[in-house]
């Protein structure tokens, strides 16, 4: 009955196609499998066993579960850069050319040398780690971390950058109904009947759940036919989308759902255009948490060995995947799912031979089901061990009177029980409660909007799941306001997996030998638990931190209850007082790219181009980030550095005419009858006096007394001003006057827009710009020198387009800003540089605007940096003393008007040649370079073609007092030093001549 | 988490802006004793826990502050006004 090919496939049944068989490969092996099948089943059905390594002992595992619970089935999936660590086979759905490989082994699966570890297990028990490596303290990066990392550790992430893409999205709906087994469908059809809008999110590939690994009957009809009938209600409904490969993962405030839609994950490569996963945010006004039950396994020794399978599973890959997990198999349980699994290994041809029933007294059922398929009963009995290396081969039995009997066996069917998928109830910190009859813990307080349905509320009781989901949609319905009948559905057979009541707990089987795992995935045993109890680690929450129990990938989802029962054994105490670990998001592991999106890269923020973008790429423009901004830093002629080609361009500004794009700038229209009230109060200088026409430098500072920022600001009328701003500082100085205005003074009647996208703005500075300026400003405006001097605005026409003009200068040259609507702004760059030919005028960077600035003691982003104030920065005369503005009370604190604060000075490396860097960190001659005679530091240097040597800003202790001095400019971090020369910060036309050029 | 808007409707908590306290207010900068009321101001903060008045603002919309009162145990939110709109205390 078996085929050829796969020994362990079964000739007909499961919801696999025998037509449509898929290759893979597992440990380079190639093997085949069935449309339909996961890795696991395909594995299963070829008889391969082994499948992997465990974390901490390196042991032989295989394949414990058929879900997302797997802690064993762990592998590499794919290769290359596309290799994925850590995924689960049980859910990896089979595709044609799938390459998995075993891992945490060295050199092969099956001989691991690093098993060794197993042998010595006494010494790496819990809690080794904080034990043992903890001296020397250098130890631990040369010895102790590596060799812990060689040995430790699951899988390998890739090797280069991912490929794929991911992307994220937002759904909206009134009912989120998460998990597709007979109680998430009786919920979605209830409520997609009325006409709500429903998603129904599914982590499977086929929906169905439970029923898929069941015989279950519904209205006559097969429970996975019953399943395919309601997918095509459901896919008809306009309203309502089923989102299949979609795993609920995080519950978040306000009805907010994450949830990671795996696209493209079974398939070899993404389709062109498709992402490997996206992520959902789902906003839900009402949410039904269906997600079934988990089997809990029984802790007995040995109980890791690859053919010992959980019971509900054993069932799963016969039903749905037409695969005998084992030849000869023993049931183990402690529940009357025991006839259940008994009856479905019968069907497939698997012997039985023995039911280990750990109830006192067995119970009628199961008994029933031994006699009937003639396998050997053991009521009141225990498992105590296992035995086999890389497969089961037996199994030692405890019986009621107390005989050891040694059953051989290749397959052992567990189940310690269900415990319900509550996980998703607890996110917003509800705490589950424990629930004595259930024998398991039940939801306790539920997020806001959410109810529970089926296997999860405890009763997996076919008829239950189906009425719970049908009623708890209908009413999740009603509650958006629809309205619509109650659907009923009558069923045969067990809803998630199986009906398991009578159950009697069973956390560890008494008298057991060899390593009894509880947490398989972080390889924690019964003894662990005992240790760390006896160690003085007994809490649950210190429990899970010592021996690392539950927080491996699977989040102990087999693991966290059957500790909490131990735990309460060893205490004397009841479940309900050992209270519980806590659930976090999220319930599966997802993909760091998922979260990602598309925010990665160059794509990591968005990109911010000047409208003049275009031309300074052709121009050559090398471009830097200013904040979100790509700005020109020098443009480069044939055979330059970067030095030459910023020295050039400010040779050419100073010498001539330079246009720079200042677009960047922000721009903050200001209008309103009280505009000038409301900067009065946001600027520390005065603007009261400002005539229309006219433009001022502003000096803005926090409420804490700092600087915040400067930029010059416009007047154009009394109710209009047009205020600039750093580049860097543009989003914060709008919030920041954004918060005044409406929580502060919101009776000032004002309004703030930003236009910073709407202008183009182009310094343009040099002696000859004006008449550069000349040739491009419409003729009826008459900027000559006397009628527009220094700091006048003006709106002006530009080839008929309106434009604004300020004579404005920050590299200390006769300069204006033009400013015009940005969809001109390349035509005027262009423009601009056309005449100015006739001048050599050139395009000038950030990196000489950088230079120019600094030879005129300008003060930008590494002075304004946060910590200064108006007066470290020279500029304590700019506030005002007869008015209030933010900033003005605190910043009469003390030590913010200390005269030994570090003050904004000059510096001049004694020796011409030498560079002094910012950063470099300023110190008496003749005191020792360390903390304690730090007198301040470099915040911006430069090459100055003007003065043919470098120069530096730097902000230093008492600075206005020390011109003339010589300090130590200490630059540890590179090694270098230099002494220089303490003077003005003003190095070049200190007067200011040229501005009026 | 989601904030009603009062001007764009309800929106995730990624379109907004946390500040903090929207119970202080900014002090009178003449009074006598205004340099210790401004320090209080800015740096003296209620940690209740429960209901908490708080500055948050639609950055990513319509750019308004607001004031929200919410639960700071359950990020259950009360109400939300605009902070230009509130009733003077």
């Amino acid at each position: 009955m078996m085929t050829e090919k796969q020994p362990f496939r079964l000739a007909t049944g499961g919801l696999v196609d025998r037509a449509a068989p898929l290759n893979f490969s597992f440990d380079g092996r190639a093997i085949t499998g069935f449309a339909g099948d996961t890795l696991a089943s395909a594995l299963l059905a070829n008889g391969v066993r082994l499948v992997g390594r465990s974390f901490k002992y390196h042991r032989p595992r295989g394949i414990l579960s058929a879900g997302v619970e797997e802690p064993n089935a762990l592998v590499e999936h794919r290769s290359g850069s596309r290799r994925e660590p850590n995924s689960r086979a049980t859910v990896l759905e089979l595709y044609d050319g799938l390459v998995a490989t075993s891992q945490n082994r060295w050199p092969s699966l099956r001989c691991d040398l690093l098993s060794v570890n197993s042998w010595v297990s006494s010494f790496i028990a819990a809690g080794f780690y904080y034990k043992t490596f903890m001296w020397p303290a250098s130890f631990w990066e040369r010895i102790y971390e590596p060799m812990i990392r060689r040995a430790a550790g699951l899988g390998r992430t890739a090797p280069a950058h991912d490929p794929d893409t991911y992307e994220k999205a937002t759904a909206f709906c009134d009912v989120l109904v998460i998990g597709g087994g007979p109680a998430g469908i009786a919920a979605a059809v209830a409520a997609g009947r009325t006409g709500a809008r429903v998603i129904l999110c599914d982590e499977d590939f086929v929906l169905g759940g439970g029923l898929l690994g069941d015989k279950a009957e519904i209205d006559g009809e097969s429970g996975v036919d019953w399943a395919r009938t309601m997918a095509g209600e459901l896919a008809a409904m306009p309203e309502v989308s089923v989102m299949g490969r979609t795993s609920v993962t995080g519950v978040y405030d306000g009805g907010v759902f994450g949830a990671v839609q795996r696209v493209s994950d079974h398939l070899p490569e993404p389709p062109v255009h498709q992402p490997r996963l996206r992520f959902w945010r789902i906003v839900a006004r009402r949410s039904i948490l269906a997600a079934g039950a988990i089997e809990r396994p029984i802790a007995f020794g040995n109980n890791d060995r690859p053919g010992v399978m959980l019971a509900g599973s054993v069932r799963t890959y016969i039903n749905r995947y037409g695969v005998a997990p084992g030849r000869r198999a023993v049931i183990f349980a402690n529940n009357d799912g025991a006839a259940g699994t008994l009856d479905d290994l019968a069907a497939a041809g698997v012997g039985v031979a023995a039911v280990v029933d750990s109830r006192d007294g067995g119970s009628a059922a199961v008994s029933a089901a031994a006699a009937r398929h003639g396998a050997v009963m053991h009521a009141g009995a225990m498992v105590t061990q296992a035995h086999g290396g890389h497969g089961l081969r037996s199994v030692e039995v405890l019986t009621s009177d107390r005989q050891r009997e040694r059953i051989s066996c290749d397959l052992l069917a567990m189940s310690g029980g269900w415990n319900p998928t509550i996980h998703l109830t607890s996110h917003l910190s509800g705490r589950p409660r424990w629930d004595e009859a259930a024998a398991a813990f039940l939801p306790g307080s539920l997020p806001p909007g959410m109810t529970v349905a089926g296997a999860a509320t405890g009763n997996a009781d076919l008829n239950a799941c189906l009425a719970s989901g049908a009623a708890n949609g209908l009413a999740a319905a009603h509650d958006c306001g629809f309205s619509g009948r109650l659907p009923f559905w009558r069923g045969y057979g067990s809803g998630d997996g199986q009906s398991h009541r009578p159950v009697q707990p069973l956390w560890r089987v008494p008298g057991a030998r060899g390593k009894a795992f509880i947490d398989f995935q972080s390889d924690v045993t019964t003894d662990d638990i005992d240790l760390s109890v006896r160690e003085g680690f007994g809490a649950a929450e210190h429990v899970k931190r010592y021996t690392a129990l539950g927080m491996a990938t699977d989040q102990g989802k087999t693991s966290n209850v059957a500790a909490l029962g131990v735990l309460a054994e060893i205490a004397g105490t009841d479940m309900a007082s050992q209270g519980t670990t806590t659930f976090r998001p999220p319930y599966t592991p997802v993909a760091i790219g998922a979260l990602a999106g598309h925010a990665r890269g160059m794509d990591f923020h968005p990109r911010r181009l000047s409208p003049a973008h275009p031309f300074e790429t052709e121009q050559g423009a090398v471009f830097v980030e200013a904040g979100a901004w790509l700005r020109a830093q020098y443009y480069p002629r044939p055979g330059e550095t970067w030095l030459q080609s910023a020295e050039r361009e400010v040779r050419t500004v100073r010498g001539g005419a330079g246009i720079c794009d200042v677009s960047t700038l922000g721009k903050i229209d200001i209008q309103g009858p009280d505009a000038r009230a409301f900067i009065e109060r946001i600027y520390c200088n005065n603007f009261a006096g400002l005539q229309p026409g006219r433009a001022r430098y502003g000096l803005m500072l926090r409420e804490d007394g700092f600087v915040l920022d400067d930029g010059v600001t416009m007047c154009f009328s009394d109710t209009h001003f047009v205020m600039s701003t750093t580049t860097a500082n543009a989003p914060v100085v709008m919030q920041h006057m954004e918060f005044h205005h409406q929580c502060v003074w919101p009776e000032l009647d004002v309004q703030l827009t930003s236009v910073t996208e709407q202008w183009a703005q182009f310094s343009v500075a040099g002696p000859l710009s004006r008449e550069l300026l000349r040739r491009v400003v419409d003729r009826q405006h008459d900027i000559a020198n006397e009628s527009f001097p220094f700091m006048s605005v003006a709106q002006v026409t530009v080839a008929g387009v309106t434009a604004r003009l300020a004579r404005v200068s920050f590299s200390g040259e006769l300069a204006y800003e033009i400013a015009i609507p940005a969809q001109y702004g390349d035509s005027l760059l262009r423009e601009l540089m056309r005449q100015g030919e006739a001048f050599g005028v050139c395009l000038y960077g950030t990196e000489a605007l950088a230079i120019m600035r600094i030879e005129k003691g300008h003060v930008a982003g590494g002075e304004l940096n946060g910590h200064t104030t108006a007066a470290d920065l020279g500029l304590g005369k700019m506030m005002s003393a007869k008015k209030d503005y933010v900033g003005r009370i605190l910043a009469q604190r003390p030590a913010l008007r200390d005269p030994e604060r570090p003050t904004l000075v000059g510096l001049l490396p004694l020796d011409h040649g030498s560079q002094v860097r910012a950063g470099a960190h300023l110190v008496a001659s003749g005191q020792v370079a360390n903390l304690e005679n730090d007198e301040g530091y470099v915040t911006s240097s430069a090459y100055s073609p003007m003065l043919g040597r470098w120069i530096a800003l730097g902000l230093l202790a008492s600075g206005n007092n020390r011109t003339g001095e010589v300090v130590r400019a200490c630059d540890p971090l590179r090694g270098t030093e230099s002494l220089v020369e303490i003077c003005s910060p003003q190095f070049y036309d200190p007067t200011g001549e040229r501005l009026h050029g | 988490m989601r904030i009603h808007c009062p001007y764009c409707g309800e929106r995730g908590v990624e379109e907004y802006s946390y500040r903090g306290d929207a119970t202080v207010r900014r002090p009178d900068a003449n009074g006598p004793d205004a340099l210790e009321r401004f320090v209080e101001y800015l740096h003296l903060r209620d940690n209740p826990a429960g209901s908490h008045q708080e500055f948050w603002q639609h950055l990513h919309g319509c750019r308004a502050w607001l004031v929200v009162q919410r639960d700071v145990r359950t990020h259950a939110i009360e109400s939300v006004v605009a902070a230009s709109r509130r009733v003077a205390r």
